[in-house]
């Protein structure tokens, strides 16, 4: 639509109404979800890796399920509308390099493709199953839970399930309301025999995808939505292993531990750089990475340095992982900490539309939260 | 539409000018009567046997003609997995295992499946196929191993008895939830095909297991996804109490492969060759033709769900006695046999002493056993244990010393 164009309309009683600017829809109003509530900071260009190419976060994707299908035979791909691509185009090019029995879609039924996905993997072969959105792996839940996590255990270690990964799109994007939103790390933690992974930009995530594909136990790894194409960094071309469980300071400091993951990460790197303007205090930021097996040591390490801990998540706070991380903590650093841990996280609603600007544990309140604790 | 060689439909283009329907969900005729389509129950799909109740051939050309071999074989597994039901029914009863299901009627799907199938072919059950495993060989001790949860289960005790497992005789382990098996069983059948392996999977399940969401699952994927696969659902009346009446409205389980695109078949599950024709030829064509076929063996369970079940609660004793006398698999097999003069009451005397027999030594020898090392306990989580687990086997280790009396040790292996 011309900029410039106008439009008569006639409204019920037939009076004539003038609309110009953008358009007949009038001039733009604002809306709560036009900024995000970060700013995405790309990591220093990985030299140890071979070439790079710049790459957002789906894109990341893409290279990792390349490097995979062309390296290993028996590597499939398989999900709801994988095939033409998917909808956050993670699979673009796949299924017309690799063929209709590499890349294919699946009826619509998520205990199916995680079921099936289970099967694939106890026959042998490589399974990397896609649920369309993490708020929709419920139906999986028995799956996941009961056969693939315990499919090792329970057979005396003469069956498993290993060559299982799935993937699910998480957390939130600014409008993605109840269902499009979701963090569901906490359901899985509680789970022995599965790991849980969530990467904070596209090196991680190729790097992180890659080790779960290759982890000899069934992976879940959940990519952050909105980073899918808000992140961009130098990427490398050639396959390469991020190790799991090992949680990666991203810098140092003194006072307070901030730990979080995914695209909170990005939000508590903000937080930090406040706390050194405003406060003059010195944070240590911790991306987790994987949520199960986590890595207590680094975590229990920074805390004994600053006796400081805040965690953050989107997901509520009530059971939360963060719960997990605190209770931890405070076992095995009770004499270090110089105030109580901090969890700034969702609340304990259902994800909201159009209040999410509220919800979502935001620079401002982990800022608060740091105040609080420097001045307990 | 054309029908394609494996009988699937090929949709017409969008904008062909004839008078047919264009949907691209559906491509039969148009039709102008309001009629809403009967679901037949009265005069459903047939039963296909081969033997009348007397194990008598009906008709001759669809006799298998198995060996004298193979059929004492079948006859042999089948009774000796019913001795071995009863003896271990006994043995939970004296609180010697602490849970058993017997197979009692339904010892025919069972082995008539099994000896279809190649060895190679892999097995995904529920809980009540031990006669497929006893056919391919899983020896007694290891049936009564796993009961036992002794230092010798291959399954390393963790599992509640009659949750077998074999690698080596490709039967993936039982699980408790029912149905998870089916949507697995045609991942395993995509990978398969995939691999080029020339190996069929078989997947038992029960008529109430097949009201799961997993069943529904598990039978659009193989056929929208073409894999090689033998769905075999045994409907043996009750699913615990619940009758079948209270399970499904339709024509059974057999009625609903059609509406998935699938082969099906309803089979006598007391005849043992009617079993073995069906498993048989849709093992072929789902190897050949890359598709799945659902078997639903008609059956009756004879005993109880369980030995946490009294199943007189809901089903009256002339009921059970008119399957264990007149409809058994294993006394049509014999009357089949004997009419032959295979078998006959020497044969059945000196059988029944020996099956005994080698049921008692392995039941003697399993009792006697250890239970596995408590270490245990925390192995094979996952491919290797993580710092965190480490840890509590550690405290689990202080613990025990400290606290050594008040924990039955000695009946563990060290």
């Amino acid at each position: 639509m011309a900029a410039a164009a106008r439009l008569v309309l006639r409204t019920a009683s037939g009076a004539k109404v003038l609309r110009a600017g953008l358009g007949w829809l009038g001039a733009p109003i604002r809306v709560p979800h036009a900024a995000a509530h970060f700013t995405f900071h790309p990591d220093p260009v990985p030299t140890r890796h071979g070439p790079t190419q710049k790459m957002n976060l789906f894109q990341s994707i893409t290279s990792a399920l390349d490097n995979t299908l062309s390296s290993d035979p028996t590597a499939v791909i398989f999900g709801e509308d994988v095939a033409f691509g998917g909808v956050f185009r993670c699979t673009v090019g796949l299924r017309d390099k690799y063929g209709k029995d590499r890349v294919f879609n699946t009826p619509l039924c998520e205990q199916g493709i995680v079921g099936f996905g289970i099967g694939v993997a106890v026959a042998g072969a490589t399974a990397i199953a896609e649920i369309q959105f993490a708020d929709y792996i419920f139906p999986a839940f028995d799956q996941i839970v009961n056969e693939a996590a315990k499919y090792r255990y329970r057979s005396g270690n003469m069956f498993d399930c290993g060559n299982l990964t799935i993937r699910a799109p998480w957390g939130c994007v600014g409008h993605g309301s109840l269902y499009h939103s979701q963090s569901p790390e906490a359901f899985f933690a509680h789970c022995p025999g599965i790991k849980v992974v969530i990467p904070r930009s596209p090196v991680q995530a190729k790097g992180l995808l890659l080790s779960c594909i290759a982890d000899k136990n069934p992976c879940i790894f959940f990519e952050p939505k909105i980073l899918y194409r808000a992140a961009v960094e130098q990427v490398p071309t050639e396959p390469y292993l991020i190790p799991l469980s090992q949680a990666e300071v991203l810098q140092e400091g003194s006072d307070v531990t901030l730990v979080a993951w995914g695209t909170q990460v990005h939000v508590m790197k903000e937080v930090a750089a406040m706390a050194q303007e405003k406060l003059g205090v010195s944070c240590e930021v911790i991306d987790l990475q994987t949520i199960l097996p986590w890595d207590t040591e680094t975590v229990c390490k920074s805390v004994v340095k600053t006796g400081r801990l805040l965690i953050s998540h989107e997901a509520p706070v009530t059971g939360g992982f963060a719960a997990e991380i605190s209770s931890t903590v405070q076992e095995e650093c009770f004499l270090n900490l110089e105030a109580p841990i901090a969890r700034v996280c969702g609340y304990d609603t259902p994800f909201p539309h159009i209040f999410e600007p509220f919800y979502i544990p935001d620079k401002w309140k982990c800022f608060d939260a740091v105040k609080r604790m420097i001045n307990y | 539409a054309v029908c394609s060689l494996s009988g699937r439909l090929s949709q017409q283009t969008f904008d062909s000018p004839s008078d047919k329907p264009q949907f691209p969900g559906a491509s039969a005729e148009f039709v102008d009567q309001l009629e809403f389509i009967q679901p037949n129950v009265i005069s459903g799909i047939p039963v296909y046997r081969v033997m009348d109740r007397k194990g008598q051939i009906i008709n001759p050309s669809e006799d298998p003609k198995l060996s004298k071999e193979t059929v004492l074989k079948f006859y042999q597994k089948m009774t000796l997995l019913n001795t071995m039901d009863r003896i271990l029914y006994e043995s939970q009863r004296q609180g010697r295992i602490s849970f058993y299901m017997t197979n009692y009627g339904e010892e025919g799907t069972h082995v008539g499946s099994a000896a279809a199938l190649e060895p190679s072919d892999l097995v995904f059950g529920q809980y009540r196929e031990a006669g497929v495993l006893m056919y391919r060989g899983f020896p007694l001790d290891l049936f009564m191993a796993q009961c036992y949860a002794n230092a010798d289960d291959l399954g390393k005790g963790r599992q509640m008895p009659v949750h077998y497992g074999s690698k080596e005789l490709n039967f993936v382990t039982i699980s408790s939830p029912l149905a998870t098996q089916i949507p697995q069983a045609a991942g395993a059948a995509y990978a398969m095909k995939t691999l080029n392996s020339n190996r069929a999977v078989i997947c038992y399940f029960g008529e109430g297991a097949a009201s799961e969401g997993d069943a529904h699952a598990g039978f659009n994927f193989s056929a929208t996804l073409e894999c090689p696969i033998i769905f075999f659902c045994r409907n043996n009346g009750y699913a615990i109490s619940t009758p079948t009446n209270e399970q499904y409205r339709g024509d059974g389980i057999a009625a609903r492969g059609p509406g998935y695109g699938m082969m099906s078949i309803r089979v006598d599950g007391n005849d043992v060759f009617a079993v073995y024709n069906a498993t048989r030829e849709a093992r072929r064509r789902a190897v050949a033709e890359n598709q799945p076929f659902l078997i639903e063996a008609m059956t009756y369970r004879i005993g109880h769900h369980s030995t946490s079940d009294d199943s007189s609660a809901y089903r009256s004793v002339d009921e059970v006695n008119y399957w264990d006398k007149q409809d058994h698999p294993i006394s049509r097999l014999r009357h089949y046999m004997t009419a032959r003069g295979w078998w006959a009451e020497d044969e059945e005397r000196s059988w029944r002493k020996q099956s005994r027999q080698l049921v008692m030594e392995a039941f003697e020898k399993a009792e006697r056993r250890l239970k596995p090392r408590p270490e245990w306990l925390f192995t094979d989580v996952y491919d290797e244990n993580p710092t965190g687990l480490q840890k509590q086997q550690e405290a689990l280790q202080r613990h025990l010393e400290q606290y050594k009396e008040h924990y039955p040790l000695d009946l563990y292996d060290k």
